[in-house]
């Protein structure tokens, strides 16, 4: 290693080339960690237009548009990204609004118990998530409870509680209280200011909870393959599909749910960005 | 009214989300440890009966699975450790005005679908493939070697797949640092070297303990990488629970497994704590 051979008591400004070269190898070893990370994504992109002859589409064929002008051909397709989207509506709503509730107490009120409180928060989220699944299904066997629907709803909500909590507590934290004050002064009464002011303060917070729920939720496939019953959301199809080769369609569907997280992600940066600007301009 | 009460709104405020938590997380974990000491099979119906022995039998039969899945998730939080430290260094130092984006690219693969981007990897990697044809012809791989279908074909499913939960947090962490202290240690004449070991890195610590608990855990318990990479001779404990709780019907075997899972994994994590040092973490 070259780093053993430098003086310990080096002057701060040696040769400029030894320093040069070190910079550029972490910009190149940065490079190269881009490029295995984005490369299974072009992969996937890439194999959305292939032709495939035969089961596999693991060789390029050759270019075509009939993949994604065709994305529902294959059947069962449609009605599994439909399922997932409706439990990901679903589950993102309730679990948004019970996480942002469990934020709001621990940030803003001093109660007993905020130590439990902050276990229980934690503890699914350091959980294996084939124990969460499986634990579930235990629940729902003992109490005779038939897998389906609602039980993939029981637990997506589950899961991504502790994390709308996490999202929004970290957002909540920064909050000035005097504008609640002053609407309170102003002989606002608690709700109406909640309503009027507090609500739309937090709004973006409690949008980037219910964001990461509904990502979380049409991702996950552990937790639903084991509370599913016969019900097949998008990932269970892919699996599915896997074991006899899926089709160019998964490839489609999974460069179009990139496309759309890439986006939001985007716009919420581009919003965050603006409106740090605009606060510096202010003070 | 509502002012005299008013200790009541947290309680209320964190009621509902923690109901939820308790009915679909915590009572679960209780069904799963009656599942895990009952006898009898799922014909003729199980019964509660302080049957240690399914702890016994699933350790001494399942121990290759269990070392594997640790040796697995161990090696892919090096890895990941190892790719994502200098990314995360360069990002937070020399990232600039594009820090954001930079960072985009990082989680940008938790937006392509887990099993569809495991199944990138299942196409990179795959006999026809490029990586493989490369390596042939290089003599790095036999005429006939693989890479599919092999331990390495695993690993490195699985350090992709959690890299991201590696390099947020060790980014976050180096962010913080105030670039003033590199300069200061600079100007006492520290060696680059130096500043590394003795300022960077150890300001990162809580970083690198978060970055690998949150790869280390859920690799550990991890299957689909084994499934869709691998052969039953990379399987993982989470492959033995996943068929012996939806293949097999064997509930309590499949539920005692869990349950060395999460203790292995706790084990571990307290050991790792301790190794690292709490309070140097926490201050």
């Amino acid at each position: 290693m070259s780093v053993a051979a430098e003086p310990v008591a080096a002057p701060r400004r040696r040769s400029g080339v030894w320093v040069f070269i070190r910079e550029q190898a972490l910009t190149v070893y940065a490079i190269l960690a881009f490029i295995y990370l984005l490369l299974p994504i072009a992969v996937v992109i890439l194999f959305s237009f292939n032709d495939p002859k035969g089961r596999f589409n693991y060789v390029w064929q050759g270019f075509t548009l009939d993949n994604w002008r065709n994305w529902d051909g294959v059947p069962g397709v449609r009605s599994a990204l439909v399922l997932s989207l409706e439990i990901a509506a679903l589950s993102s709503l309730i679990a948004t609004a019970l996480g942002t509730m469990i934020a709001l107490a621990l940030v803003r009120y001093g109660f007993r118990g905020r130590g439990p409180t902050n276990f229980l928060i934690f503890l699914p989220m350091s959980t294996p998530e084939i124990v969460l699944g499986a634990s579930l299904l235990v629940l729902f066997l003992n109490m005779h409870l038939a897998t389906g629907f609602t039980t993939i709803l029981i637990a997506h909500i589950m899961f991504c509680i502790s994390y709308v909590v996490v999202t929004v507590k970290a957002r909540l934290v920064g909050f000035d209280r005097h504008l609640e004050e002053a609407a309170k002064d102003l002989g606002a009464n608690e709700w109406t200011t909640f309503q009027k002011v507090t609500l739309p303060l937090i709004a973006p917070a409690i949008l980037a909870g219910a964001l990461l729920a509904f990502a979380l939720s049409v991702d996950d496939f552990v937790i639903t393959y084991f509370n599913a019953g016969s019900e097949v959301t998008f990932p269970l199809f892919v699996w599915g599909a896997a074991r006899v080769g899926a089709p160019p369609q998964v490839n489609v569907i999974g460069t179009a749910i990139f496309v759309l997280a890439l986006a939001a992600m985007t716009v919420n940066i581009i919003v965050q960005t603006r409106r740090g600007r605009q606060e510096k301009g202010t003070e | 009214m509502l002012h005299r009460h008013r200790w009541l709104t947290p309680y209320l405020l964190l009621a509902p989300g923690l109901a939820w938590l308790a009915i679909f997380f915590l009572a679960p974990l209780g069904f799963l440890a009656y599942q895990s000491l009952q006898s009898g099979s799922f014909d003729f119906g199980y019964t509660f009966s302080w049957d240690w022995s399914n702890y016994w039998d699933a350790i001494s039969t399942y121990r290759g699975h269990l070392a594997r899945s640790f040796i697995y998730a161990g090696l892919a939080t090096v890895i990941a450790f190892v790719v994502s430290y200098p990314l995360a260094y360069w990002i937070a130092f020399r990232g600039g005005r594009w820090k954001n984006l930079f960072l985009l690219a990082i989680i940008a693969p938790f937006f392509v679908t887990y099993l569809i981007r495991t199944l990138a990897w299942q196409n990179i990697l795959a006999d026809q493939g490029m990586v493989v044809g490369v390596l042939r012809d290089l003599h790095i791989l036999a005429p006939d070697g693989r890479l599919l279908a092999t331990s390495t074909a695993v690993v490195a499913g699985i350090t992709y797949n959690f890299l991201p939960f590696m390099a947020l947090p060790l980014y976050v962490a180096l962010e913080q640092i105030d670039p003033r202290l590199l300069e200061a240690a600079q100007d006492l004449y520290a060696s680059r070297v130096k500043t590394f070991l003795r300022v960077t890195l150890p300001l990162s610590l809580p970083g690198v303990f978060a970055g690998t608990l949150l790869t280390f855990i859920p690799a550990a318990g991890d299957f689909i990488n084994a499934q869709l990479l691998g052969t039953p001779n990379q399987h993982m404990i989470g492959n033995v629970i996943q068929s012996k709780f939806l293949e097999l019907i064997d509930y309590p075997a499949a539920a005692a497994l869990s349950f060395v899972l999460m203790a292995a994994i706790l084990i571990g994590v307290a050991a790792y704590s301790r190794a690292l040092g709490t309070e140097r973490l926490t201050g």
